[in-house]
């Protein structure tokens, strides 16, 4: 009897702390909401989202967060230009033409890369991307959403690459050989084949990369110049959401109008990389199932 | 037929190009940091601390600062994560409730570094009263890291063939001594591969701990979880973004970028070794 | 011998969600007695005596009705110890599951989950079950060494020996031949033979010459029904029930 109870202490233990991260999640909300949700009592919803002026340190201050909203999407944009094409590139050559061998030393030194530091990265947009787009653009300065995208884009990849070679491994092998015997050569058993029965999970691979890329901080932050206007080219500098909420909250003062507007940032961008991943969680369940798998 | 073979050479030719552009972008980063970096190493970099107004001297404390905060979010999310990750996989079966769960753990992976040092700054700095401190920091690098460790945990729990669990059930052992002399001990290498990785992964993130516990500079080494340290990322970032003197900062960033650079891929690298490894076990070759 | 009732199933019915796998099931199994359970594959065979140590709990959606009684105790009730029936119906399983642990680990492991923290017993259990298990000759010298170094044969008879050292009434045999060799099972079928003086056994088996060579009493099941249960060589030479004689002679399964 006293095991009894000593095992129903445990299974209750474990219940508890299986919880926490359902309350941390919840607890990342309900505070962005407590904090940020104060802006809204001085400036009007609409004048935050689509007001074009962002000098939160003006007097009267302007809150108008469309500039750091669409430097966002303009940089997250052209990083997805890179790092598509290439993570998926990678992930079929791995996953379709490298050999045992090679895929065996290959995706293991991807996952390695996909774990670097995002600040080294944006080290290394600062001292060698940045001077190489100013000379070769002839542009006052290097630091540009260009290269904010280059180097988003460039970390980015290993990432896709990683989650997009995860979906085209689960493609039964039976469909390859169906595909071959009946005389397909290996391109167009991957192009009609393999493809389309992983292409859920490969977008899936592509939305989770884009939701990386806009919640992305400290690349963008070193490499994007930080001017907070609406970009209208490639070639100037560029102030997205992370990078906003990074190098001002140091000077906001706790409890004031700017120190709640960094927080309705950051409730902007917690629900923008939420709606993306509950539409990746949507799509792979689906894929999952399309392939006669359980979750 | 032969159009198909063209085409089969060029879009392989195209995939591999993908593939070396890749390794080629890595490779550059590699070689520009290591290149540079190694002539700032030394022993004395390793060991003493910044000096001459942050131009001179070595980073020692952001390197014990970073250690300090990557050890304390393994404390506090290791016990946390595995223990959800032996809830989902041991007690409950598939239902409403481990799919919340499951679909808490997936979203939380998702939020935005910065996001969890909003969090951080408002719970902890402010509500709760640590302070800018190494408390504070480990804290909001534990959530950080807590949906990693919760994943690897559960892929190792259930990657132990069920007849292990019916095995010890049968002899009349309890659910929690199946778990504790069984399924733990077997799945050990995997867990121990997933904290790894977090701790790569703790010990490179900069954005969370930018409000919640970094400093660029501070005397002397942090003496309490309540003290303020420093960190080797947010050291790269203040010299490069808050430096006086860019000549001789970079270089020292460099330095700083390479010890972090080797820390981090040298963890990862372990980490891997060890599931490439289980894997090979577990398949049986 | 007269013969004891170890096992009494009454009205039996059991549910995978909203399909009924077992259907109404009564029988007797008779102490120090091998029962042997066959039957086609997919007809509940091991269902069956996977209920007799609750083995099935860990299906989720499932549900039993009737009663199972084991020594005076109707084991489907709620508020059974279930840890402490396992202790009194011990189970072999079809695949060798050995932990990875040393062999001594493995046989001693049913008293260390009990709590027995006497040294020198458990060192004679051990010792013990690996005799009765007749295994104890070939291992004695490494009983360090791990587990899984064994055999599936060896695997199979230290599975057995693990599930002796409990001290249990009943053993529930689950195929325990499926995955050896001829020699091997030849063994085991020996070694059940000889357990019988001081166990009551019951084997689940798709091998009829198995179940005929080892077996007091066979039950045939089919499609969750009990058509036939008596002494087998009765069963197996002048069967009652047409879908017996059919099973027997090849027919279907």
């Amino acid at each position: 009897m006293k095991q009894k109870i000593k095992e129903e202490i445990y299974r209750c233990i474990f219940a508890v702390l299986a919880f926490s991260s359902l309350v941390f999640l919840v607890g990342i909300t309900l505070t962005l909401l407590t904090q940020g949700l104060p802006l809204f009592r001085e400036v009007s919803f609409m004048n935050f989202l689509a007001g074009t002026d962002w000098y939160p340190t003006y007097d009267p201050p302007d809150f108008g967060a469309l500039p750091l909203i669409a430097s966002s999407a303009f940089v997250t944009l052209g990083a997805m230009f890179v790092c598509v094409p290439l993570g998926i590139g990678s992930a079929l050559y791995m996953n379709e033409i490298a050999g045992y061998r090679q895929k065996s030393f290959l995706k293991p030194l991807v996952e390695i890369l996909a774990g670097i530091p995002s600040v080294i990265y944006g080290f290394f947009g600062m001292v060698a991307v940045a001077p190489l787009i100013q000379r070769i653009f002839n542009l006052p300065t290097g630091l540009t959403a260009l290269t904010g995208s280059l180097v988003l884009g460039i970390m980015a990849t290993p990432t896709v690459a990683s989650l997009a070679e995860d979906a085209l491994s689960f493609v039964p092998n039976s469909f390859r050989e169906a595909s071959l015997a009946v005389g397909a050569n290996r391109w167009q058993t991957l192009v009609k084949v393999v493809m389309p029965s992983a292409g859920s999970g490969i977008s899936t691979a592509v939305i989770l990369g884009i939701s990386r890329a806009i919640g992305e901080t400290m690349t963008v932050l070193m490499v994007t110049g930080g001017s907070a206007v609406i970009p209208r080219s490639f070639f100037q500098p560029v102030r997205p959401m992370t990078s906003t909420i990074a190098s001002e909250m140091g000077e906001a003062v706790f409890g004031q109008l700017h120190y709640n507007s960094l927080f309705a940032l950051g409730l902007v961008l917690f629900f923008t990389t939420l709606f993306f991943n509950i539409i990746a969680e949507y799509i792979s369940s689906r894929y999952r199932l399309k392939l006669g798998m359980g979750r | 037929m032969k159009n198909s073979n063209i085409s089969q050479k060029a879009g392989f030719f195209i995939l591999f190009l993908c593939m070396f552009i890749t390794l080629f972008f890595l490779g550059v980063l590699l070689y520009f940091i290591i290149s540079k970096g190694i002539n700032a190493i030394s022993w004395e970099f390793l060991t003493s601390a910044p000096s001459g107004g942050m131009t001179e001297g070595g980073v020692a404390p952001a390197i014990v600062g970073t250690i300090y905060l990557t050890f304390g979010a393994i404390v506090f999310s290791l016990p946390l994560g595995l223990a959800c990750a032996i809830y989902l996989t041991e007690y409950t079966p598939d239902n409403l409730v481990t799919n919340i769960l499951r679909i808490s753990i997936n979203n939380l992976a998702g939020v935005p570094s910065v996001v969890f040092g909003l969090f951080g700054l408002a719970v902890f700095v402010k509500y709760l009263g640590f302070g800018v401190s190494i408390l504070s920091g480990s804290l909001t690098l534990g959530i950080l890291i807590l949906p990693g460790i919760i994943s690897a945990s559960r892929e190792a729990l259930t990657s132990i063939p069920q007849s292990f669990r019916e095995a010890s059930l049968a002899l009349g052992a309890t659910r929690w001594q199946t778990i504790r002399k069984i399924v733990l001990p077997a799945s050990l290498p995997g867990i121990l591969t997933g904290v790894i990785l977090s701790i790569g992964r703790a010990a490179g993130e900069t954005a969370p701990i930018l409000f919640t516990a970094a400093v660029f500079y501070m005397k002397g080494y942090p003496n309490s979880v309540f003290s303020e340290a420093m960190a080797l990322p947010y050291h790269i970032y203040g010299l490069m973004m808050e430096g006086t003197f860019p000549e001789k900062q970079s270089q020292i960033a460099y330095g700083c970028a390479l010890i972090l650079l080797l820390m981090v891929l040298l963890i990862s690298a372990i980490a891997i070794y060890f599931r490439q490894r289980q894997r090979r076990i577990y398949n049986g070759k | 011998m007269e013969n004891e009732v170890e096992i009494s199933v009454s009205d039996l019915s059991f549910y995978y969600g909203k399909t009924k796998a077992l259907k109404n099931i009564s029988m007797d199994i008779y102490r120090n007695r091998v029962t042997a359970i066959i039957g086609p594959s997919g007809c509940g065979k091991s269902t069956f005596i996977r209920l007799f140590n609750r083995m099935n709990d860990l299906v989720p959606g499932t549900r039993a009705e009737g009663r199972i009684n084991i020594g005076g105790l109707d084991i489907l009730g709620t508020g059974v110890d279930v840890v402490e029936l396992r202790r009194r119906v011990g189970m072999v399983f079809q695949k060798p599951n050995p932990f990875p642990k040393s062999i001594f680990r493995n046989v001693s492991y049913g008293l260390e989950v009990k709590n027995v923290k006497d040294k020198i017993y458990i060192e004679e259990m051990v010792e013990e079950a690996l005799k009765n298990a007749a295994l104890y000759e070939e291992i004695k010298d490494r009983l360090n060494d791990s587990a899984l170094m064994l055999s599936g044969g060896q695997q199979q008879r230290l599975c057995i020996a693990r599930c002796l050292a409990v001290k249990p009434e009943v053993i529930l045999f689950d195929e325990p031949c499926a995955s050896l060799d001829p020699v091997s099972t030849k063994k085991i079928e020996d070694l059940i033979t000889e357990l019988k003086k001081d166990y009551t056994i019951v084997i689940v088996t798709h091998n009829m010459q198995q179940a005929a060579r080892v077996s007091d009493y066979t039950a045939f099941l089919y499609f969750g029904e009990l058509v036939e249960y008596g002494i087998s060589e009765k069963l197996f030479t002048v069967p009652a029930d047409s879908r017996t004689e059919e099973y027997l002679s090849g027919k279907f399964g």
